[in-house]
C-alpha cells in the first residue's frame, strides 16, 4: 500500500511537470508574438520591452528561460508583474489562495453533506412526492446562477433585512482572516458558502440517487436484504457504501477545479478576494506573469485534489489496494 | 419416505405474482401450490424464466413491493408470511429462512470482509459481541470447508475464487442456523468441479445442520442427485410435483418428458444433433389461458385452450389433460431412450 501511495505521488510530480512545460511554452514560445512585448503589456516603452527581454532572458534557448521561469516562480519567488507596476505574483497569490480555500471547502462539507442527505432520502422514498419534490428543488438549485443567487442573498442580507433578526449577524462583505478573527471568518462566510453548495447539492444530490437505484438493483443488496438486516443498515452500509466511489471522483474534480478559481463568480458576487478573482483581473490586465503564476496554481491543485481522490479511493475500496 | 412423516416446513397455497408493467398488471406466477417439509430437499425445476426465482423471492418479501403484487397463503411454521409485517418478516429472514443466491461473484457487498458480513448477520438476530460474532464466522467458514479460515474471515470477497465465494455465502446463510436455506440456482455460476463439491456440501450441512432445502435450478442431473422430491415449473405455473424417483421413472407432464429428452445420452451412438422441445417459453404477457406448453407441445388438443386439470396420481400431481392411457403410450414415444432413471 505504501508502495502504491508513493508511486501515485511520483505520478502527480511527473504530471505537474508536465503541465509547467506546457503552460510556459504556451506563454512563451508561441510562434509570431513576443513575450517581452506582452508581459510589459499595453503602452509600454521601447526600454521596458528591452528590459524585459533581458530579465526573462527571451534572447537565450528554450530550455534556459524554462528553468529561469521556475526558478522566480517557485525558488525566488520574485516574479514580478509589470502592468500593475512591483506587485509580485506568488505572494499575491499566497494571500488569496486562503480566502478561495476557505471559500471552497466550507462549500464542500455542505455540499456533501447536503447531497447525501437529498440523494438518500429520495432514494429511500423513491417515486414518492418526497422524491420528487426534492428532485425538483434540486433541479433548482442546479438551475439558480450562482451570482444571481448571491446578489439576492446580498440584497436581503445586507440591505433588505439586516436590520432584521433574521440577518443582523451578517457582517459586511469581505474576508476575515481564520486565525486572527475565527468569528468574524465563520460569520462573513456563512452565506457564500450556502450560495456556493446551493448547485452541487442539487448535483450531487441527484447523481447519488440515481447511484443508489442502480445498486439496489445489485445482487449483494438482495444479500443484505436477505440477511435480515434494517432498511437503513442496508441503504447506509451497503448501498451507499459502494455508491461513494463515483462520487469521490466527481467531489475530487470539482474541488480542485473550484480552488483553482473556478470559484469566481462566488467570490466576486461577496466581495471576496480569492484566486478566481486574481486571475480574473490578471485576463483583463493581460498581467502575463500573474496569469502564469494563477494558472500554475489551478493546475496544481486539480492534480492535487485528483491525487488526494486516488488516495482516498484506496480507503474506501478494497479493490484498489492490491496495487 | 422417511422425509413423508415429518411435519410441514413451509406450505404455499395458491401463490400469484403480478408485475406492473406499462400495459397494467401482468402475471407472472399464477397459482402455485407446493410444500416443503422439514429437513428435506425441495427441488424446483424450469427452464430460465419459468418463474422459479420469482416465486421464491417473493415468498421472502425481496420483491419491489411497490411493483409487484403477491397474493396467496403461505404459512412457515404456522406463522402466515404474506401478511406479516416487514419487521417480523426480518426477524425471519436470515434468521429461520436462509438465502444462497445463484452467483456468488456478486452476492456479497465488495467493500467488506466475508467475516464482517457473516459477523453482521449474526449481529442482526443475536445479541452477541463483535468477537464472538468474528469467532463464530470462522468456525461457519471451516464448517463450509474453506481451508485456512482464520485467514479467510479476513479476506475480501474479490480475493477468493468463484468455488470459495459460493462457499462463503453459504456459511453466511447458515449463520444462524435456519430452518430453510433457500439456494437460487447455487452452482450455475461454477465449473462443474466446483459443481459437485458445492452439492457435496449442501448434502451434508442438511445433515450437520438439519435444515430443509429448496433449491432451484434448471439442471436436471443436480435435481436427480439431491432432490427428495421435485416440482416442475413452466410458464408461472407448476405443471408436475412428485418425489424424485416418480418424476424421473414416471414423468407425467409433456414438458417434462421434454425435458428427461434433452438430457443428452452417456451411452449408445452419438447423436448428430441434440434433443430440444421446439419453441420458446413465452414471456408473462404472452402466457396463454389454458394450458402454458400448449404452444409448444407435440401433444396439443382443443381441451388444452382452457386450464388443464390437476391429475393426481399415488401423490404425483401433474397440470395435463392426458389420461392415464394416452399419458402411457404418449410418453413411450416421447422418451426415446426410455426410462432415465
Amino acid at each position: 500500500m505504501a508502495i502504491a501511495l508513493l508511486q501515485r505521488f511520483a505520478q502527480m510530480i511527473f504530471v505537474m511537470f508536465g503541465i509547467s512545460v506546457l503552460v510556459f511554452l504556451i506563454f512563451f514560445a508561441t510562434p509570431g508574438a513576443d513575450p517581452a512585448a506582452r508581459i510589459a503589456g499595453r503602452n509600454a516603452s521601447q526600454e521596458t520591452v528591452e528590459a524585459i527581454r533581458k530579465e526573462f532572458g527571451f534572447d537565450r534557448p528554450l530550455p534556459v528561460q524554462y528553468v529561469n521561469m521556475m526558478k522566480r516562480l517557485f525558488v525566488t519567488q520574485d516574479l514580478t508583474s509589470f502592468v500593475n507596476r512591483g506587485m509580485k505574483v506568488v505572494p499575491e497569490v499566497a494571500a488569496a489562495a486562503p480566502v478561495t480555500l476557505s471559500l471552497v471547502a466550507g462549500a464542500a462539507v455542505l455540499w456533501v453533506l447536503g447531497g447525501i442527505l437529498v440523494g438518500v432520502t429520495a432514494a429511500l422514498t423513491r417515486d414518492t412526492f418526497v422524491d420528487r419534490g426534492l428532485m425538483a428543488l434540486a433541479l433548482i438549485g442546479v438551475s439558480m446562477p450562482v451570482y444571481w443567487l448571491g446578489e439576492v442573498m446580498n440584497l436581503l442580507s445586507q440591505h433588505r433585512f439586516h436590520d432584521t433578526w433574521l440577518f443582523s449577524w451578517v457582517p459586511a462583505l469581505g474576508y476575515k482572516p481564520l486565525l486572527t478573527d475565527p468569528v468574524g471568518w465563520f460569520l462573513t462566510l456563512i452565506i457564500p458558502w450556502f450560495t456556493l453548495a446551493a448547485l452541487y447539492v442539487g448535483v450531487y444530490g441527484r447523481v447519488l440517487r440515481a447511484n443508489l437505484l442502480e445498486s439496489y438493483q445489485e445482487d449483494f443488496i438482495r444479500t443484505a436484504r436477505a440477511k435480515g438486516l434494517s432498511p437503513s443498515r442496508v441503504m447506509v452500509r451497503h448501498a451507499l457504501r459502494t455508491s461513494l466511489i463515483p462520487f469521490v471522483t466527481m467531489f475530487g474534480l470539482d474541488f480542485g477545479v473550484l480552488v483553482g478559481g473556478a470559484a469566481l463568480l462566488t467570490e466576486v458576487v461577496f466581495g471576496l478576494n480569492g484566486v478566481g478573482r486574481l486571475t480574473y483581473q490578471a485576463l483583463l490586465n493581460l498581467d502575463l506573469p500573474m496569469i502564469l503564476g494563477t494558472v500554475m496554481y489551478a493546475s496544481f491543485f486539480v492534480v492535487l485534489a485528483n491525487a488526494l481522490v486516488d488516495v482516498l479511493y484506496v480507503f474506501i475500496d478494497p479493490r484498489v489496494r492490491k496495487g | 419416505m422417511q422425509a413423508a412423516e415429518k411435519p410441514w416446513l413451509l406450505d404455499v397455497q395458491g401463490l400469484s405474482v403480478s408485475f406492473a408493467t406499462d400495459r397494467g398488471m401482468v402475471r407472472a406466477i399464477n397459482d402455485v401450490s407446493f410444500g416443503v417439509r422439514e429437513g428435506e430437499i425441495f427441488s424446483i425445476v424450469g427452464e430460465s424464466g419459468s418463474g422459479k426465482s420469482v416465486t421464491l423471492l417473493s415468498l421472502l418479501g425481496l420483491h419491489d413491493a411497490k411493483t409487484t403484487r403477491v397474493d396467496g397463503a403461505v404459512s412457515f411454521r404456522g406463522q402466515r408470511m404474506l401478511e406479516m409485517s416487514a419487521r417480523e418478516m426480518r426477524r425471519l429472514r436470515g434468521k429461520e429462512i436462509g438465502l444462497i443466491s445463484q452467483d456468488p461473484m456478486t452476492a456479497m457487498t465488495p467493500v467488506y470482509t466475508i467475516g464482517w458480513q457473516i459477523a453482521e448477520q449474526i449481529q442482526a438476530h443475536e445479541p452477541i459481541s463483535r468477537r464472538a460474532a468474528r469467532l463464530r464466522a470462522i468456525e461457519l467458514l471451516a464448517q463450509v470447508g474453506l481451508p485456512d479460515p482464520a485467514g479467510a474471515v479476513d479476506r475480501y470477497p474479490h480475493e477468493l475464487s468463484g468455488g470459495m465465494r459460493q462457499r462463503a455465502v453459504i456459511a453466511m446463510a447458515l449463520s444462524c442456523n435456519p430452518a430453510l436455506l433457500v439456494a437460487d440456482e447455487p452452482t450455475t455460476a461454477l465449473d462443474v468441479t466446483v459443481q459437485a463439491q458445492v452439492l457435496d456440501l449442501l448434502l451434508r450441512l442438511r445433515k450437520d445442520f438439519g435444515s430443509a432445502i429448496i433449491l432451484i435450478t434448471h439442471d436436471m442431473g443436480v435435481v436427480s442427485e439431491v432432490a427428495d422430491r421435485v416440482a416442475v415449473m413452466y410458464a408461472g405455473r407448476i405443471v408436475e410435483q412428485g418425489t424424485t424417483k416418480q418424476i424421473f421413472s414416471r414423468p407425467m407432464h409433456p414438458y417434462t418428458w421434454g425435458l428427461m429428452d434433452s438430457i443428452p445420452p452417456l451411452s449408445g451412438p452419438r447423436l448428430s444433433r441434440l434433443r430440444f422441445i421446439p419453441g420458446m417459453p413465452p414471456t408473462p404477457e404472452t402466457i396463454p389461458e389454458g394450458c402454458g406448453f400448449a404452444p409448444r407441445c407435440a401433444f396439443v388438443r382443443e381441451e388444452c385452450a382452457v386450464r388443464p386439470p390437476l391429475q393426481r396420481f399415488d401423490g404425483q400431481t401433474a397440470l395435463c389433460v392426458l389420461s392415464e392411457a394416452e399419458r402411457q403410450e404418449f410418453r413411450r414415444s416421447a422418451l426415446q431412450f426410455g426410462e432415465v432413471a
